[in-house]
């Protein structure tokens, strides 16, 4: 009980009192606290505008002046079809993604790390990673280029083959979009993806691979029984993370790729957002849509943060 | 050891490697080969390119692509503006990035919780577009070159990267400088900044290949202003206005009776490399920072 005493007695007196500490810390304030404010400005004031989303918000009066509609806008998405078809397009082209990005980064690291020739594999790793640096506008150019119909290297081999008999127009065709969408996805990402599972993959003890030969292992089989469970917790932290950003198909590949014909098919909840919200100055219903997206979003990521604790990795908020 | 390496050279290791080495060079090609062909057809008159088969290199060598676009359109001050967003986004994010950095590696720093988590929740909270486009109107950033730079200054993820790579840095440096007198800005200009160059050149590409690469930005706030376009915003109109135009036959026909013209296809082809090919001349120099940002950034995610 004295202790006790004791130690608060200590703990006040080197306990300066909040604004005796701010002072004494006046320069580090100085040097961070502007840019919180602005960080604030920028990231959560706009989350005010959400109150839109209950209004039928007209621009030329004050935010607090609008007449409320409560869940109205709500109802009137969730009986769209325009827009359940671009949620389901989102989950699609989001499922495709992730499924295909993660098999292939998978099994083009394993491949990698099966490289013995250091220049080689240095020579490959910095071509794969290229494309990630391009932007997608440049990337959906050079898709157009090399799907075209006069032109295209696709049409162009698929004929040769004789597997078709005349042009397709992939661009053209809502059954082929999705499939486009993953193949760019994975043609600009697929080598980029590999760098942490590489990096995780150049901790795995050596002794592992060769007690795997003693027991008579092969190459496919040290990929199979070494290699991949040792990368196992990266793979489950990664899917996990990218789980959190189902709702986030991407938007500027469908928006510059999704031509008339294609477009029940191409449309995202974010070009749902720009164009009922930008392009129509439906202000309301496209915040509506926003939120609706942010919500999920946010759900998903504690969700994914909670599993992760869970299965005993490192959380990652 | 040689010996026993040897041995294990099995008929099925050889058919493996051989198997690899293919996958490789396939995985090659067709990351590049659709770059090429980007090129040549840049460098090839329109209306032959038309014609298809147009692989490796032109068969009519032009430079008549590149004249047209740099005469219609607004590329220069395209480039120029995208050149200055880029440089003057990356050092201000650069510089600001690291001293919020900085105070938030004193432990006994007053408000250091509170801004670790007021950043760290901008990743996940996001209010969308329309009330964002609806603030930087109110604050008078449409039409507005600094719309490109200040919304997004200071990122949450860079934020983590520096300060991470802030606390390995052992404290005994700073110390002895705080004993010498020096302020804390003193210790972070003097100090802290050059210690960390090379977390900060890794956050410095970064932003500069995400400012180079953006668009969306100038089509919504810039858009009608001719002086603030950037060169993927012009790439943008010009691959919209190809992709309303090619794939007719009626169109070919057209273009093949003009000659010497430039069709949307070439233009396209002219615009995506003189976007992408200063990225791609710097890239493989800077690969090494980039690699260590990922690896970096995963550490602590």
């Amino acid at each position: 009980m004295q202790l006790k005493t004791k130690k608060k007695a200590a703990v006040s007196l080197n306990k300066k009192t909040f604004w005796q500490r701010c002072c004494e810390q006046k320069v580090l304030i100085l040097m961070s606290v502007p840019l919180v404010l602005l960080k604030i400005l920028f990231a959560y004031v706009p989350l005010v505008g959400w109150s839109m989303a209950f209004q039928n918000y007209k621009p030329a009066k004050g935010l607090f002046d609008q007449q409320w509609v409560g869940l109205d806008k709500f109802k009137f998405l969730f009986s769209d079809n325009v827009f359940l078809h671009d949620i389901r397009n989102t989950l699609a082209m989001s499922v495709i993604n992730l499924v295909l990005g993660f098999v292939t980064a998978i099994i083009l690291a394993i491949l990698l790390n099966e490289l013995k020739n250091m220049f080689f594999k240095r020579s490959i790793q910095t071509i794969s990673y290229m494309p990630h640096f391009l932007s997608w506008i440049i990337v959906v150019g050079i898709v157009q280029n090399v799907l075209s119909t006069d032109s295209g290297i696709v049409n162009d081999l698929l004929l040769r083959f004789g597997i078709i008999n005349s042009p397709v127009n992939f661009l053209g065709e809502p059954k082929y979009f999705w499939g486009i969408v993953g193949a760019a996805n994975v043609w600009k990402e697929v080598g980029w993806n590999t760098i942490i599972y590489l990096a995780s993959m150049s901790s795995i003890d050596p002794s592992l691979y060769e007690a795997a030969a003693v027991d008579g292992a092969g190459r496919f089989s040290k990929m199979i029984h070494v290699t991949l469970p040792a990368i196992k917790g990266t793979i489950v932290i990664l899917l996990i993370m990218n789980i959190g950003h189902i709702l986030d198909a991407g938007f500027e590949v469908q928006y510059l790729l999704g031509s008339g014909p294609v477009q029940d098919v191409s449309e995202t909840i974010d070009i749902f957002v720009l164009k009922y919200g930008m392009q129509m100055n439906d202000y309301s219903l496209g915040t509506a849509a926003g939120i609706f997206k942010s919500v999920i979003s946010i759900i998903l990521v504690f969700s994914a943060n909670w599993l992760s604790g869970k299965l005993g990795e490192e959380r990652l908020i | 050891m040689s010996l026993s390496k040897l041995k294990k050279q099995s008929p099925a290791d050889i058919a493996f490697n051989i198997f690899l080495a293919i996958f490789m060079i396939l995985l090659v090609i067709i990351t590049l080969y659709p770059i090429v062909n980007t090129i040549a057809i840049s460098f090839n008159d329109g209306t032959d390119t038309l014609r298809g088969g147009i692989y490796l290199w032109p068969r009519v060598p032009t430079l008549y692509n590149y004249e047209t676009i740099f005469k219609t359109t607004n590329l220069d001050q395209a480039f120029l503006v995208s050149v200055a967003r880029t440089v003057i986004a990356s050092v201000l994010n650069v510089f600001f990035t690291s001293m919020v950095a900085y105070t938030l590696t004193k432990r006994d720093y007053v408000f250091g919780k509170a801004i670790t988590l007021i950043y760290v929740l901008t990743m996940y909270i996001n209010a969308g577009l329309i009330p964002g486009y609806l603030l930087n109107k109110a604050l008078g950033l449409t039409n507005n070159f600094w719309v490109y730079i200040i919304p997004g200054l200071v990122s949450a993820f860079d934020l983590i990267i520096v300060r991470t790579y802030m606390k390995s840095i052992p404290g005994s440096l700073m110390e002895s400088a705080e004993i010498d007198g020096a302020g804390e800005f003193t210790i972070f200009i003097k100090i802290m900044l050059p210690l960390t160059a090379p977390v900060l050149a890794t956050i410095a590409l970064f932003c500069a290949v995400n400012q180079w690469n953006s668009w969306f930005d100038t089509f919504i706030y810039n858009g009608s202003n001719k002086n603030l376009t950037t060169l993927q915003y012009e790439l943008m109109k010009a691959l919209s206005t190809a992709m309303n135009q090619s794939g007719s036959t009626q169109h070919v026909a057209n273009t093949e009776a003009a000659a010497n013209q430039v069709t949307p296809v070439s233009i396209r082809a002219a615009i995506t490399m003189v976007a992408a090919v200063p990225i791609l001349c710097v890239y493989p120099f800077l690969q090494k920072y980039f690699v260590q940002g990922m690896t970096l950034g995963s550490v602590k995610e």
